[in-house]
């Protein structure tokens, strides 16, 4: 076997070796830069929506409509008064849930809170809406306490128990 | 996105989101048939000039292997860490290239012909082994359907751990270190499944008793320092491993006994402290028994001075020498697979010091390919920990990856002279039939962990006094 064909052999096992090695990391690449690249995708699929969507319902309340979302739609939420003072969520679409569950997006350390307290999700528009699963001690939006899904403004403490909570562009 | 509509039912963030990820690991399976397959070729061309004949019997058992392991994965554990067959599987296939290619030196042969009066290769036998592994590993997941129920066994567990350490004691040294059981035509060094028996008690241990352990304590110098009573477990673990260390001339077990449960007492008490009273007792333990136990001085002299001539004559053997040189002629590309010298090592050429061949013929470059897959290996196993519901997988998880990469980290020190050299055998590497069959145990309970901790949980019972909330009164 000729000296140039082995040093090719050579070279060539070293980067296949080196490429499992790169795409195994790629495999686990959620687990590395995890935050970051869920918020690209979330940014991608909600550029893609309007597109997929031709005649989207205007959002009734606020936000000023389709255009305006991408700037006033908010991205984070964010606990700013309790035990989880600093906490964040992103938003991506998901349906987060508050309690003492243990299976809750935020779990509420708090006497006052009940196992399944509150959730936030977005509307078809992905309007971010709250709304009280029924608690004991009720879900307050800046004061008035919930009766029915209500649409979340930006900034507006939610306050459950202890707990406050607010929306973030 | 899926969830957008899905405002209607009552559900929680569905962890349901989670892909099964199945087809990842398929290919990443067939990847790490191809590496191996690619190398045997190599192999065989550089050192007979022709592809080598048993390649086509070799690839298939590779692919049978690894295509039982997915199919029982997908079937049996279907949330399952991608990564971790793949990257077992991978090993496995390089060990058996490094080893056939030892089997090709001639210098082995004559070495073995002229000491034992044959030559028999091991790769065959590796091979045999491997695939007892790979059953082993289908056994574990078809058995063991949660891994909660190995906590029902933690004393008994501790019992069969402290029998089987103690065991090599009655059967007689095999070249210095009493880490063999003789029974009829099986060998077995049951230092290797000790790791993982030991690991399960230590989980079942520490989850019950960690908050004693954690909370009374006092502060003192930054270090939260524990009560003399709660040093009692980490002392006779201590005891312990410095009697194996004394009655087996064992280095590698005592470190990695003792090691393991230091990394599983931090785990569990998140307490800095037991890492530094822990260093501290392994030091000053090794150190006093490095005074009078002859063993332990002979690898100490062959660690410092490994090329001086008192050394090799002393010890009787130049292996670490040759094998930091095998380690030098390499480089930073390596020799090439099959044109490397690393056969001069002689004696465990292809078990404890199977590194060196790897160091030599792939040189730094692929030196550092394997050991990160090692190390990604220990990651997916922490981060299963991370991910598990329950305390005892959360600690068993990490308590077998934390052998697992103390174990890379001792063999490897030791080959490269960082360390002495304890004789202890490369995970999936290394040639030897105990090693390979308990780390594909190993890696199958951290699959069947990881099927748990990732499965979506089922939809929650609705029980709305399940837990008492307080009735605030304006």
């Amino acid at each position: 076997m000729s000296e140039l064909t082995l040093t090719v052999m050579r070279l060539g096992f070293l980067a296949v070796l080196w490429l499992f090695v790169i795409v195994s990391i790629q495999v686990i690449r959620s687990d590395l830069f995890g935050t970051r690249v869920t918020q690209r995708t979330a940014r991608r699929a909600e550029a893609q929506r309007p597109a997929q969507r031709p005649q989207p319902q205007q959002a009734p309340q606020g936000g000023g409509g389709r255009r305006g979302r991408g700037r006033n739609a908010p991205s984070k939420l964010v606990v700013t008064e309790g035990s989880l003072t600093g906490t964040t969520v992103a938003l991506q679409g998901q349906t987060i849930t508050l309690g003492r569950a243990h299976d809750s997006t935020i779990v509420l350390d708090d006497d006052y809170a009940s196992s399944r307290h509150a959730r936030i999700y977005p509307d078809r528009d992905g309007k971010w809406i709250v709304e009280d699963l029924g608690s004991t001690n009720g879900t307050y939006l800046d004061r008035t306490r919930l009766t029915t899904p209500t649409p979340i403004p930006l900034e507006a403490p939610i306050r459950i128990g202890k707990t406050v909570i607010e929306l973030r562009k | 996105m899926s969830n957008l509509t899905n405002t209607g039912s009552n559900t929680t963030v569905s962890s349901g989101g989670l892909p099964s990820r199945r087809n990842t690991e398929l290919a990443m399976l067939v990847f790490a048939v191809l590496v191996p397959v690619f190398a045997y070729a190599n192999v065989g061309l550089a050192i007979n000039d022709e592809l080598p004949s048993g390649m086509l019997g070799y690839g298939f058992g590779m692919v049978l292997l690894a295509g039982v392991g997915h199919l029982v994965v997908r079937r049996y554990a279907p949330y399952a860490d991608p990564l971790l067959l793949p990257l077992a599987t991978l090993l496995n296939g390089l060990g058996l290239v490094l080893i056939w290619r030892l089997d090709q030196s001639e210098r082995l042969r004559q070495r073995a012909e002229s000491l034992f009066g044959s030559f028999s290769p091991d790769a065959p036998k590796q091979l045999m082994y491997s695939a007892i592994g790979l059953a082993l590993f289908v056994a574990i997941l078809l058995l063991l359907k949660d891994h909660r129920v190995l906590q029902r066994y933690t004393y008994i567990s501790m019992a069969v751990g402290l029998v089987l350490l103690v065991l090599p004691v009655f059967f007689p040294p095999v070249n210095g270190a009493r880490i063999w059981v003789k029974l009829g035509f099986i060998n077995l060094q049951p230092g290797e499944f000790v790791k993982i028996i030991i690991a399960v008690f230590f989980a079942g241990y520490l989850m019950v008793k960690r908050d004693a352990l954690a909370l009374a304590s006092r502060r003192f110098m930054g270090l939260y320092l524990p009560r003399g009573r709660d040093l009692g477990p980490i002392l006779v673990i201590w005891a312990l491993s410095l009697m194996i260390l004394v009655f087996e001339t064992d280095l590698g077990t005592s470190l990695l006994f003792f090691g393991l449960f230091v990394i599983m007492l931090y785990v569990a008490t998140e307490r800095t402290s037991w890492i530094v009273f822990g260093l501290l007792l392994s030091a000053g333990g090794a150190t006093v028994v490095a005074t009078f136990e002859p063993h332990v001085q002979d690898r100490v002299q062959a660690w410092l001075h490994p090329f001086a001539k008192e050394t090799i004559e002393s010890t009787g053997s130049d292996q670490i020498a040759q094998s930091l040189w095998a380690f030098g002629s390499g480089g930073v590309l390596g020799t090439g697979w099959g044109q490397g010298n690393s056969d001069l090592i002689g004696f465990a050429a292809n078990s404890d010091f199977i590194l060196a061949t790897v160091g030599e013929e792939l040189g730094l470059t692929g030196m550092m390919a394997v050991l990160i897959i090692y190390g990604l290996i220990v990651e997916r196993g922490v981060r299963i920990s991370l991910a598990a519901r329950d305390p005892f997988g959360k600690l068993l998880a990490v308590g077998l990856s934390g052998a697992f990469g103390l174990q890379v980290f001792v063999v490897a020190g030791g080959v490269m002279g960082l360390i002495p050299l304890t004789g202890m055998t490369m995970p999936f590497l290394a040639s030897g039939g105990s090693s390979v069959l308990a780390n594909w145990a190993l890696i199958g309970i951290l699959i069947r962990i990881s099927d748990t901790a990732r499965r979506p949980a089922p939809a929650p019972a609705p029980s709305p006094d399940a837990e008492m909330t307080q009735v605030v009164r304006p």
